[in-house]
């Protein structure tokens, strides 16, 4: 039961992501008594970071025409290379874009948000991720192949280093339909889906002159910074910060909430959230019900000083 | 041009979510349903197409007889027309085929859509689509113009965005940003009488293939009790997030 899993690389330089779903495919090539094969395209990163995570063999795809990311364009290049009756993907917005059409060029059955290793092999079965993190789903697979996405945060990376080898595979797979016209990208922005830590805020912050405070808070924690759907709505923060049921679903260590009442559509967003701190001032506010630790109190007299014991705390 | 909307109908975004006593499936009664809220950014943007471009638009949903009063909903918003293909919706693939298999026979420039679904969070329909079409994809799209048989879509990347020259036809997964909020319809009067007499064609399923089971279903366990640490006392939250929880 061969396992493939697709390590993705922003730039060259390999996600935590694929870190994460090398460490999910090396659980399940465990079971299945079996090892892993990892496909990445045009990477730059050393192989020996893969090998980590246990992922013995690893196939780089050189293709100058993938040089820019199109999914159809990806998904024909990885169906080229990954012949496993498992596949693994990260659920990042590309792989989570190649997965479907691969699943469909190759007539797998696919399961994406999976949260653990699997239940069962045969049949394939395994728990995921439903109802915008308000339920879970154990589903089953029909037939022989399967494509997965993991669900970033939720596995977790884990060190389980192999020997292995690489081979570099040079393809040229048409890319015509789509042309990418530009790239933005920020620098040095902490990617919100993959943060350990993410400090949040909503609508009791009263403006966004005021989120300072709660981006001194991030940088002393070396954590994300996210936000409410009414602070997004209104324009106080890009909606690329809105963490919610309809904005992005993250899965972070710990999740600081400051001034955020706690809307049963925001909950659902950051509920998979291993340790939840909620500030308020509204001891009523219903997001004390669903945290791990409280404090009833003035956001701006308590986010500062909370900034500089843990400024002090780090050294 | 001719569009063509995928909308899901949806638990309300406020729905408490339970499962039937078995565990073996989501528990409907008493819940409101609407159209998926991603789905709606992408219904918004293609009403914006048609009054802009005179472009026709169609919504379609998989889904039984219950999900009318939400195609009704698309029409009231604006929509020229409906499909709704007579299958309860087991999985994203057997979705995706009935939704190709009327592109087919449609000739459909532009196919929009939601990136996925607040339910089952499959977020597979529209690459499946996409790939059973041959037709080109983009995801989680923040901004779309069509101009003749071209498209340019901004999709978000981690930490950035792109922009994208697309050839049509193609398939467009849309999410917040696609269309402002605020620029989400909410029909008036004239809109929910009009709807009532737009067409509303029911086509009987292509096929049944079903590639993924839901085989049991599980509530979120509750998390202990909060502990609540005094705002004059912030060393203690210190404390325990450095020696209870370990996340500092």
């Amino acid at each position: 039961m061969a396992v493939f899993v697709y390590a993705e690389n922003i730039n060259g330089v390999y996600k935590k992501a694929a870190f994460e779903a090398v460490s999910f495919a090396k659980a399940v090539a465990d079971q299945a008594g079996d090892t892993v094969t990892a496909v990445s395209v045009n990477p730059t990163d050393s192989s020996d970071l893969l090998y980590k995570y246990g992922a013995s063999n690893i196939i780089n795809i050189k293709d100058e025409g993938l040089k820019n990311f199109s999914a159809k364009a990806y998904a024909q290049a990885v169906s080229e290379v990954a012949n496993g009756n498992i596949i693994v993907f990260p659920h990042t917005t590309d792989a989570s874009s190649i997965a479907p059409m691969l699943a469909v060029m190759n007539g797998y059955s696919l399961i994406t948000n999976v949260l653990e290793a699997p239940e069962s092999l045969s049949p394939f079965q395994v728990k995921r991720k439903a109802f915008s993190g308000k339920g879970f789903m154990h589903a089953k697979a029909e037939g022989t192949g399967v494509i997965v996405t993991v669900s970033q945060n939720a596995f977790g990376v884990k060190e389980n280093a192999v020997s292995g080898s690489e081979e570099v595979k040079n393809l040229s797979v048409a890319n015509e339909d789509t042309k990418v016209i530009s790239h933005e990208q920020s620098s040095g922005k902490l990617d919100l889906k993959e943060a350990e830590i993410v400090v949040s805020a909503g609508r009791g912050l009263k403006g966004p002159e005021n989120w300072g405070m709660i981006e001194d808070l991030a940088n002393v924690l070396g954590a994300a910074t996210a936000c409410s759907k009414p602070v997004s709505d209104i324009g106080w923060r890009p909606h690329t910060e809105h963490v919610g049921q309809t904005g992005k679903a993250i899965a972070p260590n710990l999740y600081i909430a400051v001034g955020i009442s706690g809307a049963i559509q925001h909950l659902a967003g950051v509920n998979s959230s291993k340790t939840i701190v909620v500030i308020n001032s509204d001891p009523e506010a219903p997001f004390f019900k669903s945290a791990d630790y409280g404090v009833v109190g003035d956001s701006f007299q308590i986010i500062p000083a909370l900034t500089e014991k843990i400024k002090a705390l780090k050294g | 041009m001719k569009i063509l909307v995928c909308i899901s109908s949806v638990p309300d975004t406020t729905s408490k979510i339970n499962f039937t006593a078995d565990k073996s499936a989501f528990d409907k009664n008493g819940i409101q349903w609407v159209i998926n809220p991603l789905d709606e950014f992408a219904l918004t943007k293609a009403i914006k197409l048609q009054e802009s471009q005179g472009a026709t638009v169609t919504v379609i949903n998989v889904g039984d007889a219950v999900t009318e009063p939400v195609i009704r909903k698309a029409l009231a918003i604006g929509a020229n027309d409906a499909v709704r293909v007579n299958l309860d919706p087991k999985d994203s693939f057997s979705t995706a085929k009935e939704i190709a298999a009327v592109v087919q026979n449609g000739g459909y420039d532009l196919i929009l859509c939601g990136k996925e679904s607040i339910d089952y969070n499959g977020g597979s329909v529209p690459g499946m689509v996409a790939q059973l079409l041959n037709q080109p994809f983009v995801n989680a799209s923040v901004g779309l113009d069509v101009n003749g048989s071209k498209a340019t879509a901004v999709r978000e990347i981690e930490g950035g965005k792109e922009t994208i020259s697309v050839k049509l036809p193609a398939v467009i997964a849309g999410q917040k940003g696609l269309v402002d909020e605020k620029d989400l319809i909410i029909p008036n009067m004239r809109g929910i009488m009009s709807a009532r007499t737009k067409p509303l064609q029911v086509v009987e399923p292509a096929s049944s293939e079903v590639k993924v089971q839901g085989v049991s279903y599980d509530s979120v366990p509750p998390r202990a009790a909060v502990k609540m640490v005094s705002p004059d006392n912030l060393d203690e939250l210190v404390r325990l997030l450095h020696e209870e929880a370990k996340v500092i």
